[in-house]
């Protein structure tokens, strides 16, 4: 069964029919990459499926639970949040916390957790994105690259059942972008289901399962990532993955 | 003018009209900025979440209280209340009219801080689980005070040389003594220059204050 199924996802800006109707479906363990061109959709429907935008209408199931996406109530909006970690294009690191509490914030405040065990797992994340030295630092003092780690453990630190990726590296430069990718790796080997937004081919062909090409708020095409890149179907894809390849 | 029993004047009144700025003044500044303080932030939430019908109250609230002078606003309540029975004393109205009337314009100081911060922080928070109040406390309040901060001590600063408007209502603060001490020895001119100059010290003080206050809430790491 899977993790997380979305139904004809539709949203619209005033008159602009940004998702007109998008059907995903991300099984445990998947690492599904989403392509298309600016102005797609893209960032749109993973924004949608966290509800930092309502969606117009569509169906949701996550985690075994059925949701109605335009009718959807605020408790049943916290209780996937919950689940689910987000990583941001631009980090968004509470800029009046330090690394530490960025991290354990999510566990003190939201869930209640005793401190001395959210700094144990803080700890324990920041260990892994190669950021434990810098429990005392606040974003404004780190590097992009050291940022968006940051943000990364602070989405691990809630043991989410999936992390959703806006662009994590569109803001760096090529030598941060390999230290956030490399971080990303590690946790697809781990079987961190992802859904991640990008612009990163590289990403998208070696690390993860499934890809989805999105173009002017339609899904054109989806598979596996090798069938994907090996024997693309669609006009669109063949167009966009030529003027892609360097 | 400047003669030896001016000069006597001068060094005897100095501690009546201290005494009275250290009982009454600055008191009455410290409480009423505390109660502004308060609803300074209740209306700046109200109007940033966007409350139906409490934000339209608190926009009517901003716009009668900005319009209208305090000394007025003091004369109002201090007539008005007795005719609704209440019989408050002049010092208790001076704290309620002050408190109401800053705090519609340190409102206004907090909604501007709590909007410059940057609409990722409030997505952030509900991404990691936090609820809107969990937000606003440990997010978005914090930082918009350290923005709203060099405002509000202004509006302190200014609080503290308006408590002097309170005489108008029966108040004896710092100037109401001022003003008996001169009528009594004929003498104007060096007592209000005496008191002027001690409403200067409490706002020198007050300044260094400040600017110990901004150094001791840092800035998050943000060299400057």
């Amino acid at each position: 069964m899977a993790l997380l199924e979305v139904k004809n996802l539709k949203k619209s800006f005033d008159k602009t029919e940004v998702l007109k109707g998008i059907d995903l479906k991300v099984n445990k363990g998947d690492v599904v990459s989403i392509l298309g061109p600016s102005g797609s959709g893209k960032t749109t429907l993973l924004r949608c499926i966290n509800f930092l935008e309502k969606p117009d209408g569509g169906k949701l199931s996550f985690d075994g639970k059925d949701y109605d996406l335009s009718g959807i109530s605020k408790s049943d909006i916290a209780a996937i949040r919950k689940k689910t970690g987000f990583v941001f294009q631009g980090y968004n690191l509470f800029a009046n916390k330090n690394v530490l509490e960025n991290v354990t914030l999510g566990l003190t405040s939201a869930r209640k957790i005793p401190k001395n065990e959210a700094d144990e797992k803080a700890l324990e994340v920041l260990k892994k994105v190669g950021m434990d030295g810098y429990t005392d630092y606040y974003p404004s003092q780190l590097s992009g690259g050291q940022q968006q780690r940051v943000a990364i453990a602070r989405a691990l630190a809630t043991d989410p059942s999936i992390i959703y990726f806006d662009e994590p590296t569109s803001a760096l430069d090529p030598e941060l972008t390999s230290e956030v990718l490399e971080v990303m790796r590690e946790l697809a080997d781990e079987g961190m289901t992802m859904i991640v937004v990008t612009h990163e081919m590289g990403f998208a062909k070696e690390v993860s399962s499934h890809v989805v090409f999105m173009a002017d708020g339609n899904v054109v095409e989806e598979g596996s990532s090798a069938d994907f890149f090996d024997n693309p179907k669609e006009v669109r894809t063949r167009e966009f993955l030529r003027l892609t390849e360097h | 003018m400047f003669n030896a029993q001016t000069l006597e004047l001068l060094i005897s009144s100095f501690p009546k009209i201290l005494v009275y700025g250290l009982k009454v003044s600055v008191p009455l500044a410290l409480i009423a900025f505390v109660l502004s303080t308060v609803i300074a932030v209740f209306v700046a939430m109200v109007q940033y979440a966007g409350v139906p019908v409490v934000r339209q109250i608190c926009r009517f609230y901003i716009w009668i209280i900005r319009g209208t002078p305090l000394l007025v606003q003091l004369m109002v309540a201090f007539y008005g209340l007795p005719l609704f029975g209440i019989n408050a004393n002049p010092f208790l109205v001076a704290v309620i009219v002050f408190s109401i009337c800053e705090g519609a314009y340190s409102a206004e100081t907090m909604r501007a801080a709590m909007e410059a911060v940057p609409a990722g922080q409030l997505e952030a928070g509900y991404c990691v689980g936090m609820s809107y109040m969990q937000i606003m406390w440990h997010i978005i309040l914090p930082q918009a005070f350290r923005t709203a901060f060099p405002s509000l001590f202004n509006a302190l600063i200014s609080m503290v040389k308006d408590t002097s408007l309170a005489s108008s209502i029966t108040v004896v603060e710092m100037f109401t003594r001022t003003k008996q001490i001169a009528g009594q020895s004929y003498n104007y001119f060096p007592l209000y220059i005496e008191v002027a100059a001690i409403y200067l010290l409490f706002c020198t003080v007050l300044t260094f204050v400040q600017k110990k206050g901004e150094r001791r809430l840092g800035n998050y790491g943000v060299r400057k």
